[in-house]
Protein backbone atom coordinates (compact mmCIF):
# COMPACT_ATOMS: atom_id res chain seq x y z
CA UNK A 1 0.00 0.00 0.00
CA UNK A 2 1.16 3.47 -0.49
CA UNK A 3 0.85 4.45 2.77
CA UNK A 4 3.14 1.34 3.71
CA UNK A 5 5.94 2.04 1.21
CA UNK A 6 5.55 5.28 0.46
CA UNK A 7 6.04 6.74 4.27
CA UNK A 8 7.84 10.13 4.09
CA UNK A 9 11.04 9.71 5.35
CA UNK A 10 12.41 13.01 5.17
CA UNK A 11 11.63 16.29 3.29
CA UNK A 12 13.41 19.23 2.31
CA UNK A 13 13.39 22.42 4.27
CA UNK A 14 10.62 21.29 6.53
CA UNK A 15 10.51 22.51 9.93
CA UNK A 16 9.43 20.16 12.14
CA UNK A 17 8.45 16.28 12.91
CA UNK A 18 7.49 14.31 9.61
CA UNK A 19 3.47 12.83 9.91
CA UNK A 20 3.44 9.50 10.26
CA UNK A 21 6.93 8.76 10.34
CA UNK A 22 7.89 5.29 12.59
CA UNK A 23 4.37 4.05 13.18
CA UNK A 24 5.20 1.55 10.11
CA UNK A 25 7.73 -1.35 10.10
CA UNK A 26 8.94 -1.60 6.13
CA UNK A 27 11.59 -3.05 4.39
CA UNK A 28 13.38 -0.54 2.49
CA UNK A 29 13.21 -1.35 -1.33
CA UNK A 30 16.91 -1.95 -4.00
CA UNK A 31 17.57 -2.05 -6.99
CA UNK A 32 19.80 -4.52 -8.34
CA UNK A 33 22.16 -4.25 -11.01
CA UNK A 34 24.47 -6.46 -12.72
CA UNK A 35 26.73 -4.39 -15.33
CA UNK A 36 28.65 -8.12 -16.11
CA UNK A 37 25.44 -9.63 -17.82
CA UNK A 38 23.97 -6.42 -18.54
CA UNK A 39 23.86 -6.57 -22.75
CA UNK A 40 23.21 -3.26 -23.76
CA UNK A 41 19.68 -3.97 -25.36
CA UNK A 42 18.03 -0.52 -24.41
CA UNK A 43 14.62 -2.09 -23.54
CA UNK A 44 14.66 -0.49 -19.90
CA UNK A 45 15.59 3.09 -21.39
CA UNK A 46 12.37 2.17 -23.80
CA UNK A 47 10.13 1.09 -20.69
CA UNK A 48 11.11 3.58 -18.44
CA UNK A 49 9.80 6.23 -20.98
CA UNK A 50 6.82 4.07 -21.77
CA UNK A 51 5.80 4.17 -18.07
CA UNK A 52 6.39 7.48 -17.07
CA UNK A 53 4.73 8.55 -20.57
CA UNK A 54 7.68 11.18 -20.90
CA UNK A 55 8.00 13.07 -23.99
CA UNK A 56 10.18 11.61 -26.79
CA UNK A 57 12.99 13.29 -28.02
CA UNK A 58 15.23 12.47 -30.53
CA UNK A 59 18.31 11.03 -29.82
CA UNK A 60 22.07 11.54 -30.85
CA UNK A 61 24.71 10.07 -31.98
CA UNK A 62 28.17 10.32 -31.10
CA UNK A 63 30.12 7.04 -32.39
CA UNK A 64 28.95 4.89 -29.37
CA UNK A 65 26.00 2.86 -28.92
CA UNK A 66 24.95 5.49 -26.13
CA UNK A 67 21.30 6.66 -27.06
CA UNK A 68 22.71 10.36 -25.97
CA UNK A 69 25.47 11.81 -24.20
CA UNK A 70 23.52 11.96 -20.75
CA UNK A 71 20.49 11.43 -19.37
CA UNK A 72 17.95 14.32 -19.55
CA UNK A 73 14.81 15.63 -17.52
CA UNK A 74 12.82 13.53 -19.73
CA UNK A 75 15.01 10.45 -20.04
CA UNK A 76 15.75 9.39 -16.62
CA UNK A 77 17.40 6.10 -17.74
CA UNK A 78 20.87 5.76 -20.21
CA UNK A 79 22.69 3.14 -20.67
CA UNK A 80 26.14 4.16 -20.57
CA UNK A 81 28.32 2.37 -23.10
CA UNK A 82 32.43 1.94 -22.52
CA UNK A 83 35.47 0.38 -24.10
CA UNK A 84 37.99 -0.06 -21.45
CA UNK A 85 41.25 -1.02 -22.42
CA UNK A 86 43.04 -3.69 -19.93
CA UNK A 87 46.30 -4.81 -19.34
CA UNK A 88 46.72 -7.38 -21.76
CA UNK A 89 45.76 -5.68 -24.48
CA UNK A 90 42.01 -7.01 -24.50
CA UNK A 91 38.71 -4.87 -24.62
CA UNK A 92 36.30 -4.76 -21.91
CA UNK A 93 32.84 -3.63 -23.49
CA UNK A 94 31.22 -1.98 -20.47
CA UNK A 95 27.44 -1.17 -19.97
CA UNK A 96 26.38 0.56 -16.97
CA UNK A 97 22.90 1.73 -16.53
CA UNK A 98 22.85 5.36 -15.16
CA UNK A 99 19.58 6.53 -13.41
CA UNK A 100 18.95 8.21 -9.79
CA UNK A 101 21.00 5.84 -7.21
CA UNK A 102 18.54 7.12 -4.73
CA UNK A 103 21.44 7.62 -2.34
CA UNK A 104 20.46 6.86 1.95
CA UNK A 105 22.10 10.46 2.56
CA UNK A 106 20.90 12.55 -0.76
CA UNK A 107 22.13 15.46 -1.73
CA UNK A 108 19.77 16.98 -3.99
CA UNK A 109 17.22 16.75 -0.94
CA UNK A 110 20.16 17.74 1.37
CA UNK A 111 20.56 21.01 -1.09
CA UNK A 112 16.94 21.80 -1.50
CA UNK A 113 16.02 25.04 -0.31
CA UNK A 114 11.63 24.45 -0.95
CA UNK A 115 10.04 22.96 1.43
CA UNK A 116 8.52 20.06 0.26
CA UNK A 117 10.14 19.73 -3.27
CA UNK A 118 12.37 16.54 -2.81
CA UNK A 119 11.09 13.94 -0.56
CA UNK A 120 12.73 10.45 0.87
CA UNK A 121 10.20 7.53 1.88
CA UNK A 122 11.09 5.16 4.64
CA UNK A 123 11.66 2.36 1.75
CA UNK A 124 14.48 4.73 0.08
CA UNK A 125 12.86 6.47 -2.75
CA UNK A 126 14.23 9.61 -3.14
CA UNK A 127 11.35 11.19 -4.99
CA UNK A 128 10.66 15.07 -6.50
CA UNK A 129 7.24 16.77 -6.15
CA UNK A 130 7.61 19.29 -8.91
CA UNK A 131 4.39 20.82 -7.67
CA UNK A 132 6.41 22.73 -4.65
CA UNK A 133 10.10 22.67 -6.92
CA UNK A 134 10.97 26.05 -7.49
CA UNK A 135 13.36 25.69 -10.10
CA UNK A 136 16.48 26.97 -8.25
CA UNK A 137 18.22 23.74 -9.12
CA UNK A 138 20.27 23.41 -6.10
CA UNK A 139 19.86 19.91 -6.19
CA UNK A 140 21.61 19.59 -9.57
CA UNK A 141 24.89 21.34 -7.84
CA UNK A 142 24.31 18.91 -4.60
CA UNK A 143 23.77 15.69 -6.22
CA UNK A 144 27.47 13.62 -6.70
CA UNK A 145 25.62 11.86 -9.92
CA UNK A 146 24.78 14.47 -12.33
CA UNK A 147 21.22 13.03 -12.10
CA UNK A 148 18.70 15.38 -11.62
CA UNK A 149 18.01 17.71 -14.73
CA UNK A 150 16.69 21.31 -15.43
CA UNK A 151 13.71 21.92 -18.01
CA UNK A 152 13.79 25.47 -18.99
CA UNK A 153 10.04 25.76 -20.03
CA UNK A 154 8.44 23.92 -16.90
CA UNK A 155 11.81 25.68 -14.40
CA UNK A 156 11.39 22.21 -12.90
CA UNK A 157 13.84 19.30 -12.16
CA UNK A 158 13.14 15.90 -13.06
CA UNK A 159 14.72 12.71 -12.69
CA UNK A 160 14.01 9.00 -11.68
CA UNK A 161 11.39 8.15 -9.23
CA UNK A 162 12.52 4.28 -9.11
CA UNK A 163 8.62 4.47 -10.53
CA UNK A 164 7.68 4.88 -6.61
CA UNK A 165 3.89 4.53 -8.17
CA UNK A 166 4.66 1.14 -9.20
CA UNK A 167 6.35 0.40 -6.17
CA UNK A 168 3.73 2.03 -3.90
CA UNK A 169 1.29 -0.60 -5.99
CA UNK A 170 3.45 -3.43 -4.67
CA UNK A 171 5.25 -3.48 -8.17
CA UNK A 172 8.53 -3.31 -9.42
CA UNK A 173 9.77 -0.33 -12.01
CA UNK A 174 9.86 -0.22 -15.18
CA UNK A 175 13.09 -1.14 -16.11
CA UNK A 176 13.33 -4.33 -13.93
CA UNK A 177 9.88 -5.70 -15.38
CA UNK A 178 11.60 -5.49 -19.43
CA UNK A 179 14.93 -6.27 -18.29
CA UNK A 180 15.34 -9.80 -20.53
CA UNK A 181 18.94 -10.76 -19.14
CA UNK A 182 17.79 -10.87 -15.27
CA UNK A 183 20.84 -8.51 -14.87
CA UNK A 184 18.41 -5.89 -13.23
CA UNK A 185 16.66 -7.22 -9.61
CA UNK A 186 14.42 -5.61 -7.58
CA UNK A 187 13.81 -6.37 -3.70
CA UNK A 188 14.89 -5.48 -0.51
CA UNK A 189 17.69 -3.75 0.20
CA UNK A 190 18.98 -7.11 2.06
CA UNK A 191 17.97 -9.40 -0.52
CA UNK A 192 19.42 -7.39 -2.82
CA UNK A 193 22.62 -6.44 -1.21
CA UNK A 194 22.92 -10.69 -0.88
CA UNK A 195 22.85 -11.14 -4.44
CA UNK A 196 24.77 -8.74 -5.39
CA UNK A 197 27.72 -9.92 -3.22
CA UNK A 198 26.81 -13.75 -3.78
CA UNK A 199 27.46 -12.73 -7.94
CA UNK A 200 30.74 -10.40 -6.64
CA UNK A 201 32.44 -12.86 -5.26
CA UNK A 202 31.14 -15.90 -7.96
CA UNK A 203 32.78 -13.12 -10.21
CA UNK A 204 35.97 -13.02 -8.25
CA UNK A 205 36.40 -16.79 -7.51
CA UNK A 206 35.36 -18.24 -11.14
CA UNK A 207 35.54 -15.70 -13.37
CA UNK A 208 38.64 -14.28 -13.48
CA UNK A 209 37.29 -11.06 -11.79
CA UNK A 210 39.63 -10.48 -8.36
CA UNK A 211 38.32 -7.32 -8.30
CA UNK A 212 34.55 -7.78 -8.73
CA UNK A 213 32.58 -6.14 -5.96
CA UNK A 214 29.47 -4.54 -4.93
CA UNK A 215 29.19 -0.61 -5.69
CA UNK A 216 27.15 1.28 -1.96
CA UNK A 217 29.18 3.94 -1.79
CA UNK A 218 28.91 4.47 2.14
CA UNK A 219 29.99 8.32 1.29
CA UNK A 220 26.31 8.53 0.87
CA UNK A 221 25.04 5.97 3.79
CA UNK A 222 24.40 3.57 0.68
CA UNK A 223 22.30 3.42 -2.25
CA UNK A 224 19.14 1.98 -3.00
CA UNK A 225 20.72 1.48 -6.42
CA UNK A 226 23.52 -0.62 -6.19
CA UNK A 227 25.54 -2.39 -8.83
CA UNK A 228 27.88 -5.26 -9.58
CA UNK A 229 31.37 -4.20 -10.91
CA UNK A 230 33.75 -6.26 -12.69
CA UNK A 231 36.46 -3.92 -10.76
CA UNK A 232 35.06 -2.23 -7.91
CA UNK A 233 38.52 -0.21 -7.39
CA UNK A 234 38.29 1.75 -10.76
CA UNK A 235 33.96 2.26 -10.81
CA UNK A 236 34.89 5.85 -13.28
CA UNK A 237 35.66 3.13 -15.94
CA UNK A 238 31.75 2.99 -15.99
CA UNK A 239 30.69 6.28 -18.13
CA UNK A 240 32.08 8.69 -14.92
CA UNK A 241 30.75 6.26 -11.85
CA UNK A 242 32.15 8.17 -9.08
CA UNK A 243 34.67 5.99 -6.54
CA UNK A 244 33.69 8.86 -3.56
CA UNK A 245 30.52 10.28 -4.21
CA UNK A 246 30.43 13.24 -1.50
CA UNK A 247 27.74 15.90 -1.21
CA UNK A 248 29.69 19.76 -1.44
CA UNK A 249 29.90 20.26 2.43
CA UNK A 250 28.41 23.82 1.95
CA UNK A 251 25.65 22.24 1.80
CA UNK A 252 25.88 20.01 5.05
CA UNK A 253 27.61 21.94 7.95
CA UNK A 254 26.77 24.93 6.40
CA UNK A 255 23.13 24.65 5.59
CA UNK A 256 22.73 22.96 8.98
CA UNK A 257 25.06 24.91 11.46
CA UNK A 258 26.26 27.74 9.83
CA UNK A 259 22.96 29.41 8.35
CA UNK A 260 20.55 29.44 11.33
CA UNK A 261 23.67 30.32 13.64
CA UNK A 262 24.44 33.06 10.95
CA UNK A 263 21.03 33.90 10.52
CA UNK A 264 20.62 34.72 14.45
CA UNK A 265 23.54 36.43 14.96
CA UNK A 266 22.55 39.15 12.17
CA UNK A 267 19.16 39.23 13.42
CA UNK A 268 20.81 39.79 17.05
CA UNK A 269 21.54 43.72 16.13
CA UNK A 270 17.69 44.14 16.12
CA UNK A 271 17.60 43.48 19.92
CA UNK A 272 20.90 45.36 20.39
CA UNK A 273 19.15 48.48 18.95
CA UNK A 274 15.86 48.09 21.09
CA UNK A 275 18.02 47.56 24.25
CA UNK A 276 20.15 50.41 23.09
CA UNK A 277 17.13 52.56 22.61
CA UNK A 278 15.44 51.74 25.85
CA UNK A 279 19.26 52.11 27.68
CA UNK A 280 21.00 55.38 26.43
CA UNK A 281 17.97 56.42 24.24
CA UNK A 282 17.73 58.54 21.51
CA UNK A 283 20.35 61.25 20.78
CA UNK A 284 18.40 64.30 20.32
CA UNK A 285 19.18 67.74 18.76
CA UNK A 286 21.19 69.45 20.99
CA UNK A 287 19.69 71.51 22.74
CA UNK A 288 16.29 70.21 23.21
CA UNK A 289 13.60 72.68 22.03
CA UNK A 290 12.26 74.43 25.27
CA UNK A 291 8.40 75.00 25.87
CA UNK A 292 7.18 77.44 23.91
CA UNK A 293 10.61 77.96 22.12
CA UNK A 294 9.97 76.28 18.69
CA UNK A 295 13.27 76.50 16.94
CA UNK A 296 16.71 78.49 18.47
CA UNK A 297 15.89 81.86 17.47
CA UNK A 298 19.32 82.92 15.48
CA UNK A 299 20.96 85.66 13.52
CA UNK A 300 20.77 85.55 9.77
CA UNK A 301 23.18 83.47 8.59
CA UNK A 302 26.46 85.08 7.70
CA UNK A 303 26.58 87.42 10.76
CA UNK A 304 28.37 84.96 12.94
CA UNK A 305 31.80 85.63 11.59
CA UNK A 306 31.54 83.22 8.68
CA UNK A 307 34.37 81.90 6.23
CA UNK A 308 31.69 81.91 3.41
CA UNK A 309 29.05 83.36 2.53
CA UNK A 310 25.96 80.03 2.56
CA UNK A 311 23.59 80.48 -0.28
CA UNK A 312 20.52 81.23 -0.03
CA UNK A 313 18.59 80.70 -3.42
CA UNK A 314 15.58 83.27 -3.62
CA UNK B 1 7.44 68.49 9.74
CA UNK B 2 5.47 69.87 7.26
CA UNK B 3 5.49 73.69 8.38
CA UNK B 4 8.93 73.02 8.58
CA UNK B 5 9.01 72.36 5.03
CA UNK B 6 6.67 74.23 4.17
CA UNK B 7 9.28 77.31 5.00
CA UNK B 8 11.24 76.10 1.97
CA UNK B 9 9.67 77.77 -1.38
CA UNK B 10 9.39 76.52 -4.23
CA UNK B 11 12.30 78.10 -5.27
CA UNK B 12 14.95 76.31 -2.79
CA UNK B 13 13.19 72.96 -3.67
CA UNK B 14 14.18 73.25 -7.56
CA UNK B 15 17.51 74.74 -6.66
CA UNK B 16 18.52 72.20 -4.29
CA UNK B 17 21.60 70.86 -5.52
CA UNK B 18 24.06 67.82 -5.41
CA UNK B 19 25.87 67.23 -2.51
CA UNK B 20 28.11 70.26 -1.08
CA UNK B 21 25.86 72.92 -2.11
CA UNK B 22 23.52 73.05 1.07
CA UNK B 23 20.52 75.03 0.67
CA UNK B 24 19.64 76.99 4.19
CA UNK B 25 16.67 78.57 4.10
CA UNK B 26 16.09 80.17 7.82
CA UNK B 27 16.66 77.24 10.12
CA UNK B 28 16.09 74.47 7.91
CA UNK B 29 19.20 73.02 5.84
CA UNK B 30 18.38 70.81 2.63
CA UNK B 31 20.58 67.90 3.14
CA UNK B 32 19.27 65.14 0.75
CA UNK B 33 18.14 66.72 -2.64
CA UNK B 34 15.30 65.63 -4.34
CA UNK B 35 17.46 63.28 -6.73
CA UNK B 36 19.07 61.62 -3.49
CA UNK B 37 15.98 61.40 -2.02
CA UNK B 38 14.52 59.31 -5.22
CA UNK B 39 17.58 57.21 -5.45
CA UNK B 40 17.76 56.14 -2.03
CA UNK B 41 14.26 55.18 -1.67
CA UNK B 42 14.31 53.06 -4.90
CA UNK B 43 17.31 51.46 -3.77
CA UNK B 44 15.57 50.69 -0.44
CA UNK B 45 12.32 48.87 -2.12
CA UNK B 46 14.44 46.68 -4.49
CA UNK B 47 16.49 45.87 -1.13
CA UNK B 48 13.80 45.04 0.79
CA UNK B 49 12.16 42.70 -1.63
CA UNK B 50 15.25 40.91 -2.38
CA UNK B 51 15.94 40.89 1.50
CA UNK B 52 12.45 38.86 2.37
CA UNK B 53 12.61 36.94 -1.28
CA UNK B 54 16.38 36.24 -0.22
CA UNK B 55 15.25 34.96 3.22
CA UNK B 56 12.28 32.62 1.91
CA UNK B 57 14.81 30.60 0.18
CA UNK B 58 17.26 31.12 2.27
CA UNK B 59 15.96 29.49 5.45
CA UNK B 60 13.60 27.27 5.54
CA UNK B 61 11.47 28.49 8.69
CA UNK B 62 11.07 31.50 6.71
CA UNK B 63 9.79 29.97 3.61
CA UNK B 64 6.45 29.26 4.10
CA UNK B 65 5.79 32.80 6.09
CA UNK B 66 7.37 34.68 2.99
CA UNK B 67 7.12 32.87 -0.62
CA UNK B 68 3.15 34.15 0.03
CA UNK B 69 4.07 37.59 -0.61
CA UNK B 70 5.78 36.97 -3.99
CA UNK B 71 2.82 34.33 -5.03
CA UNK B 72 4.56 31.08 -3.96
CA UNK B 73 8.34 29.15 -3.97
CA UNK B 74 8.93 29.45 -7.78
CA UNK B 75 7.81 32.91 -7.95
CA UNK B 76 10.03 33.62 -5.48
CA UNK B 77 12.79 32.36 -7.14
CA UNK B 78 12.33 33.62 -10.33
CA UNK B 79 11.91 37.47 -9.09
CA UNK B 80 14.71 37.15 -6.26
CA UNK B 81 17.37 37.72 -8.90
CA UNK B 82 15.41 40.50 -11.10
CA UNK B 83 14.87 42.07 -7.75
CA UNK B 84 18.87 42.27 -6.90
CA UNK B 85 19.56 43.69 -10.29
CA UNK B 86 17.12 46.36 -9.96
CA UNK B 87 19.08 47.40 -6.39
CA UNK B 88 22.35 46.36 -8.21
CA UNK B 89 21.13 49.44 -11.04
CA UNK B 90 19.49 51.38 -8.49
CA UNK B 91 22.91 51.43 -6.45
CA UNK B 92 25.22 52.23 -8.84
CA UNK B 93 23.49 55.52 -9.01
CA UNK B 94 23.87 56.12 -5.65
CA UNK B 95 27.25 55.00 -5.96
CA UNK B 96 28.29 57.58 -7.60
CA UNK B 97 26.15 60.45 -5.96
CA UNK B 98 27.71 59.93 -3.12
CA UNK B 99 31.19 58.49 -4.11
CA UNK B 100 32.88 61.73 -2.98
CA UNK B 101 31.45 62.44 0.75
CA UNK B 102 31.68 58.59 1.51
CA UNK B 103 35.75 58.73 0.93
CA UNK B 104 37.18 57.83 3.97
CA UNK B 105 39.77 60.03 5.62
CA UNK B 106 41.91 61.12 8.67
CA UNK B 107 38.92 62.14 10.83
CA UNK B 108 37.11 58.84 10.19
CA UNK B 109 39.91 57.29 12.23
CA UNK B 110 39.61 59.21 14.87
CA UNK B 111 35.58 58.94 15.17
CA UNK B 112 36.15 55.15 14.90
CA UNK B 113 38.20 55.18 18.08
CA UNK B 114 35.42 57.46 20.14
CA UNK B 115 32.94 54.66 18.72
CA UNK B 116 32.51 53.43 22.16
CA UNK B 117 30.96 57.39 23.30
CA UNK B 118 28.95 57.61 20.58
CA UNK B 119 27.07 54.34 21.10
CA UNK B 120 26.95 55.44 24.93
CA UNK B 121 25.49 59.25 24.00
CA UNK B 122 28.36 60.73 26.12
CA UNK B 123 28.76 63.82 24.37
CA UNK B 124 25.94 66.29 23.68
CA UNK B 125 27.70 67.07 20.28
CA UNK B 126 29.60 65.64 17.77
CA UNK B 127 33.40 66.44 17.67
CA UNK B 128 33.47 69.58 15.49
CA UNK B 129 35.49 67.50 12.58
CA UNK B 130 32.07 65.18 11.66
CA UNK B 131 31.48 65.95 8.50
CA UNK B 132 28.34 65.41 5.89
CA UNK B 133 28.87 61.36 6.28
CA UNK B 134 30.23 60.23 9.87
CA UNK B 135 32.41 57.32 10.14
CA UNK B 136 29.67 54.97 10.66
CA UNK B 137 28.14 55.86 7.95
CA UNK B 138 30.47 55.62 5.65
CA UNK B 139 31.59 51.88 6.96
CA UNK B 140 27.81 50.91 5.99
CA UNK B 141 28.11 52.39 2.37
CA UNK B 142 31.03 50.52 1.96
CA UNK B 143 29.75 47.27 3.62
CA UNK B 144 26.90 47.35 0.80
CA UNK B 145 29.39 47.83 -2.20
CA UNK B 146 31.66 44.95 -0.52
CA UNK B 147 28.18 42.91 -0.24
CA UNK B 148 26.68 44.07 -2.98
CA UNK B 149 30.18 42.76 -5.36
CA UNK B 150 29.67 40.08 -3.48
CA UNK B 151 26.28 39.11 -4.52
CA UNK B 152 26.46 39.50 -7.66
CA UNK B 153 29.58 37.66 -8.07
CA UNK B 154 28.58 34.88 -6.40
CA UNK B 155 24.85 35.46 -7.32
CA UNK B 156 25.08 35.13 -11.24
CA UNK B 157 26.48 31.38 -11.04
CA UNK B 158 23.59 30.28 -8.95
CA UNK B 159 21.05 32.02 -11.37
CA UNK B 160 22.64 29.92 -13.97
CA UNK B 161 23.99 26.75 -13.09
CA UNK B 162 24.24 24.72 -16.46
CA UNK B 163 26.60 27.73 -17.67
CA UNK B 164 29.21 27.40 -14.59
CA UNK B 165 28.69 24.37 -13.18
CA UNK B 166 28.27 22.65 -9.53
CA UNK B 167 30.96 24.01 -7.70
CA UNK B 168 31.05 27.20 -8.66
CA UNK B 169 27.14 27.02 -7.25
CA UNK B 170 27.99 25.16 -4.19
CA UNK B 171 30.72 28.03 -3.74
CA UNK B 172 28.60 30.59 -4.49
CA UNK B 173 25.95 29.57 -1.62
CA UNK B 174 27.99 30.11 1.12
CA UNK B 175 29.26 33.52 -0.40
CA UNK B 176 26.06 34.62 -0.90
CA UNK B 177 24.90 34.26 2.56
CA UNK B 178 27.45 35.57 4.06
CA UNK B 179 27.06 38.60 2.02
CA UNK B 180 23.04 38.35 3.51
CA UNK B 181 24.00 38.84 7.06
CA UNK B 182 27.15 41.30 6.30
CA UNK B 183 23.92 43.14 4.73
CA UNK B 184 21.33 42.34 7.12
CA UNK B 185 23.02 43.51 9.98
CA UNK B 186 24.25 46.90 8.35
CA UNK B 187 20.93 47.23 7.28
CA UNK B 188 19.30 46.95 11.07
CA UNK B 189 21.84 49.14 12.69
CA UNK B 190 21.02 51.78 9.83
CA UNK B 191 17.01 51.62 10.40
CA UNK B 192 17.36 52.12 13.73
CA UNK B 193 19.85 55.06 13.63
CA UNK B 194 17.59 56.71 10.93
CA UNK B 195 14.36 56.19 12.60
CA UNK B 196 14.29 55.82 16.82
CA UNK B 197 18.08 56.34 17.77
CA UNK B 198 18.84 59.58 16.32
CA UNK B 199 15.09 61.95 15.72
CA UNK B 200 14.81 64.48 13.14
CA UNK B 201 17.31 62.21 11.06
CA UNK B 202 14.24 60.44 8.79
CA UNK B 203 12.52 63.44 8.03
CA UNK B 204 16.22 63.78 5.64
CA UNK B 205 15.79 61.61 3.58
CA UNK B 206 11.33 62.20 3.43
CA UNK B 207 11.17 65.86 2.94
CA UNK B 208 15.11 66.12 2.25
CA UNK B 209 15.33 68.97 5.14
CA UNK B 210 17.11 69.10 8.91
CA UNK B 211 16.64 71.89 11.21
CA UNK B 212 20.47 73.25 12.30
CA UNK B 213 20.27 71.80 15.92
CA UNK B 214 20.05 68.51 14.51
CA UNK B 215 23.23 69.52 11.92
CA UNK B 216 25.51 71.07 14.72
CA UNK B 217 24.46 68.12 16.53
CA UNK B 218 25.43 65.44 14.35
CA UNK B 219 27.35 66.57 11.63
CA UNK B 220 28.91 69.85 12.65
CA UNK B 221 31.50 70.40 9.98
CA UNK B 222 29.21 69.90 7.64
CA UNK B 223 27.04 72.31 9.24
CA UNK B 224 29.66 74.63 9.33
CA UNK B 225 30.69 74.54 5.76
CA UNK B 226 26.69 74.36 4.72
CA UNK B 227 25.90 77.78 7.09
CA UNK B 228 29.44 79.27 6.95
CA UNK B 229 28.86 79.51 11.14
CA UNK B 230 30.58 78.68 13.65
CA UNK B 231 28.85 75.33 15.11
CA UNK B 232 30.02 75.10 18.50
CA UNK B 233 29.32 78.95 19.10
CA UNK B 234 25.90 78.49 17.83
CA UNK B 235 25.21 75.64 19.83
CA UNK B 236 26.20 77.70 22.72
CA UNK B 237 24.55 80.48 21.89
CA UNK B 238 21.23 78.27 21.50
CA UNK B 239 21.69 76.84 25.18
CA UNK B 240 22.48 80.23 26.39
CA UNK B 241 19.16 81.63 24.95
CA UNK B 242 16.88 78.99 26.49
CA UNK B 243 14.61 79.68 29.75
CA UNK B 244 17.07 79.02 32.64
CA UNK B 245 20.36 79.60 30.63
CA UNK B 246 23.26 77.17 29.64
CA UNK B 247 22.40 75.11 32.26
CA UNK B 248 18.86 74.47 31.66
CA UNK B 249 18.38 71.17 30.86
Amino acid sequence: MPTGTLQIKAISAHPGSIPGLGVQREAEVCKYIDVTTCIGCKACEVACVEWNDLPYQQTTFDNTYQTMPHTTWNYWNLIKFNEHPRDDGTLMWLMRKDQCMHCEDPGCLRACPADGAIVQYTNGIVDFQQENCIGCQYCISGCPFDVPKFNSTTKKVYKCTLCSDRVGQGLEPACIKSCPTGCLKFGTKADMRAVADARARQLREHSGFPNAGVYDPPSVDGTHVIYVLHDITNPEMYGGLPSNPTIPPAYTAWKRVAKPVGLLLALFAAPVAFFHYITEGPKEPSPPAAPGLDEPRLPPPGTGGSPRQPEVPR
Amino acid sequence: MNGAVERLDGGVRRHAGTIGRTVVRGDELVRHPVYTRIVHWSVAIFFVLALLSGFAIYSPWLYRSLTPLFGGGPMTRLLHPWFSLGFAALFILQFFNWLAPMAWNRDDRRWIRRLRSYVSNTDEVEPEYVGFFNAGQKLYFWAIVASAVLFLLSGIPMWFPAIFGRIAVAIGYVVHDVAALLMLGGFIVHVYEGTAAQPGTFSSMTRGTVDRRWAWTHHPAWYRHATGRDPRADYNQARAARPGGPTGR
